[in-house]
């Protein structure tokens, strides 16, 4: 793939997001313009407050801008309606939370199968790639596990997985890593970096430096603002 | 921005793929089922107001139609156009002088009713009298009735074998009987009795038909268990003792012509009785003119209401079981609102989600409806068994209280399915 001809994935121009709080408007995103390659792996940092979370919000298409434009996929945010931004996040995202939002009382692959429940496929074609994406995150032992069943580490592989199966473009990964002890949060983001390998695109929100080590770029946020954006060489595989 | 777009992963996604129609129903249906079973008890508990109205509301329609088609079959038997004149205070109500005080309804006031005959098509007077039948050695407890040649008509009741008897046999106090069915069979074992001689109160007297059959009537008694005799032969040969009256015509009963409103017929014959029997203006009559329908309709009319205050009683706790599951499914809106966010951001639409719990109260709405409906089968079972009504249970009744249980139940999910719709994903996911 020629990344240097293909579009970007994220396009951001003058990108900004207001909240009305009472009498208040709160500018919580003021004009950024940022681009996300396909094939990035993005580590988004920033204090509270910062915009950090209102930019992940916009580029998960949950959100949509107040000013400015912003394209995922090539497709406008700001002129899509509710249901083809369900569409755009159903088909091209996949969304993987810090307290990993399993539903209880579901079996591993049902909850891998959530996405699908929203598209046209077949049913051995859905069971089919929920298996596979479990088998990739190394649960293909555990499909009849529920949540309650599962350690943090594997819940959150369960989420990966929900994430994979309906083999988006990019993961938006938010604080993946806050609930899990150290050595289970270095095997998620090890995880995290195979499958940016294989050629999906991450972004991911932290306030820790070393998890956000594993990321090639990282975006700092201050007062709704970019004040840092760098780049490093992947390290050697 | 480039003009180049890869067309594995661009723009031209969305005509690739085909398009989400969303949520399956069977996949909302399994989503249902298991929220449902997951809180078994509140579910039940949801659908207990349900279950109640529905069951009540299958009682009470079941009451009603007994009770319609019993009132219809009842006028079916007795005949919309037939009236009986009785001597003595009315019917219903009032102060009822003591039965032998009136004077009697004799054979000129049946002669004076049968005068009108562009408004009457048969009359006749009724004495009855219970005897006992001798016939070779054989006895048959059973009632006799003194009555015109015309009974028969007011009756609609054909004479199968034999004959009726004629008017001179009336006139005359011919010893000649009609015998029903039942009687036959305990006096002649069912073989033919025409012509056979029976003795009644020591009166020899010749069997010349036979009465249609018409079983037991709707108060239980067999109608096949009677002797008709011309009032005239009944009144001087076997009631001796007790006409004090010669010409007592007993109680009279009306045949109307059945182009004619009854109503307007029974008030003529009122006033023709009042007349006859120089009743004054505004006093009280001292017969009654009864009309079978309307007694009939009277006596249904205690069902009706106590069918109607059960349907009143089901109303309520339909809604009341609709308002129960607007309640609990807000709350499980509220319970389960991360997970609504959870599956706005994987690709539910609104109307998915709206689907979603939609389909949700319209499955409480069936389990609720076919449970109540098989306790409202139980229920009127158990009424009828208990007070002794009839009732008419119809699929229909059935089908239609499922379905109004599901339309309660959508309609009153309606309100948090859309709020369920309504919830912003972000706000969602952060709820706590």
């Amino acid at each position: 793939m020629d990344m240097a001809v293909a579009p970007a994935l994220v396009q951001c121009a003058g990108l900004s997001k207001d909240y009305r709080m009472g009498d208040n408007v709160i500018h919580a995103l003021r004009e950024v313009d940022v681009s996300i390659q396909r094939g990035e792996f993005v580590a988004i940092m920033g204090p509270s407050g910062s915009g950090k979370s209102t930019f992940m919000n916009l580029v998960g298409a949950l959100d949509t801008p107040t000013a400015g434009k912003l394209r995922i996929a090539g497709q406008d945010i700001g002129q899509m309606s509710s249901d083809e931004l369900a569409r755009l996040r159903n088909e091209t995202l996949g969304f993987v939370f810090q307290q990993f939002m399993l539903l209880a009382k579901t079996d591993a692959i049902d909850n891998v199968k959530l996405p699908l429940m929203y598209t046209r496929m077949d049913a051995a074609e859905k069971d089919r790639r929920a298996r596979a994406a479990l088998e990739r995150v190394g649960l293909g032992q555990r499909m009849d596990h529920r949540p309650s069943q599962l350690s943090g580490g594997q819940q959150q592989r369960v989420a990966i997985a929900r994430a994979l199966v309906n083999r988006p473009q990019m993961i938006l990964a938010d604080e993946p890593t806050g609930a899990l002890d150290t050595v289970t949060a270095a095997e998620i983001m090890a995880l995290l970096e195979d499958l940016n390998r294989e050629g999906v695109t991450i972004v991911l929100v932290t306030h820790e430096e070393e998890i956000a080590e594993h990321a090639r770029r990282i975006i700092r946020f201050r007062d709704g603002r970019i004040i840092e954006d760098s780049r490093r060489e992947a390290q050697a595989a | 921005m480039s003009a180049v777009i890869d067309p594995k992963q661009g723009q031209v996604a969305i005509e690739e793929r085909p398009a989400a129609v969303g949520v399956q129903l069977s996949a909302s249906l399994a989503i249902a089922l298991k929220a449902i079973r997951t809180n078994s008890v509140r579910s039940f508990l949801t659908m207990l107001g349900i279950i109640i109205g529905i069951g009540a509301a299958i009682v009470s329609v079941s009451i009603s139609q007994g009770a319609g088609q019993q009132l219809q079959e009842q006028i079916q038997a007795f005949g919309t156009h037939v009236l009986q004149v009785r001597p003595g205070a009315g019917f219903f109500g009032g102060r009822r002088q003591g039965a032998g005080t009136a004077r009697p309804l004799t054979d000129r006031d049946v002669e004076a009713i049968a005068e009108m005959s562009d408004l009457v098509e048969a009359v006749s007077g009724r004495v009855q009298s219970n005897v006992t039948l001798v016939s070779g050695g054989r006895n048959w407890p059973t009632q006799v009735q003194g009555v015109g040649a015309d009974f028969a008509i007011t009756q609609s009741r054909e004479i199968t074998e034999g004959r009726n008897f004629s008017e001179g046999e009336a006139r005359g106090g011919a010893t000649v009987a009609l015998v029903g069915q039942t009687v036959v069979n305990e006096l002649f074992d069912g073989a033919d009795p025409i012509g056979s001689r029976i003795r009644i109160n020591r009166t020899p007297v010749t069997v010349i038909g036979i009465l249609e059959e018409k079983g037991a009537n709707n108060f239980g008694q067999d109608q096949d268990d009677v002797v008709w005799m011309p009032l005239e032969t009944v009144r001087s040969r076997i009631n001796r003792a007790q006409g004090a009256v010669p010409d007592n015509a007993g109680t009279i009963t009306v045949k109307v012509w059945d182009d004619l409103d009854v109503l307007d017929v029974q008030a003529e014959i009122e006033d023709l009785l009042r007349l006859r029997r120089n009743i004054r203006p505004g006093a009280e009559d001292d017969f009654a003119v009864i009309n079978f329908a309307e007694f009939i309709r009277a006596r249904n009319e205690t069902q009706a209401l106590l069918g109607f205050l059960l349907a009143a009683f089901s109303a309520t706790s339909l809604i009341v079981g609709g308002i129960g599951i607007m309640n609990i499914m807000l709350v499980s809106v509220t319970e389960r609102t991360r997970e609504i966010g959870l599956r706005r951001a994987v690709g539910a639409r609104r109307r998915d989600v709206l689907t979603q719990f939609l389909v949700e109260a319209t499955v409480l709405g069936l389990i609720g409806g076919i449970i109540g409906m098989l306790a409202g089968v139980g229920g009127t079972y158990l009424a009828s068994h208990l007070g002794d009504f009839p009732v008419l249970i119809s699929p229909w009744t059935l089908a239609g209280a499922v379905g109004i249980a599901v339309f309660i139940a959508v309609f009153f999910g309606y309100y948090p399915a859309r709020r369920a719709s309504r919830l912003d994903p972000i706000e969602a996911l952060r709820f706590e």
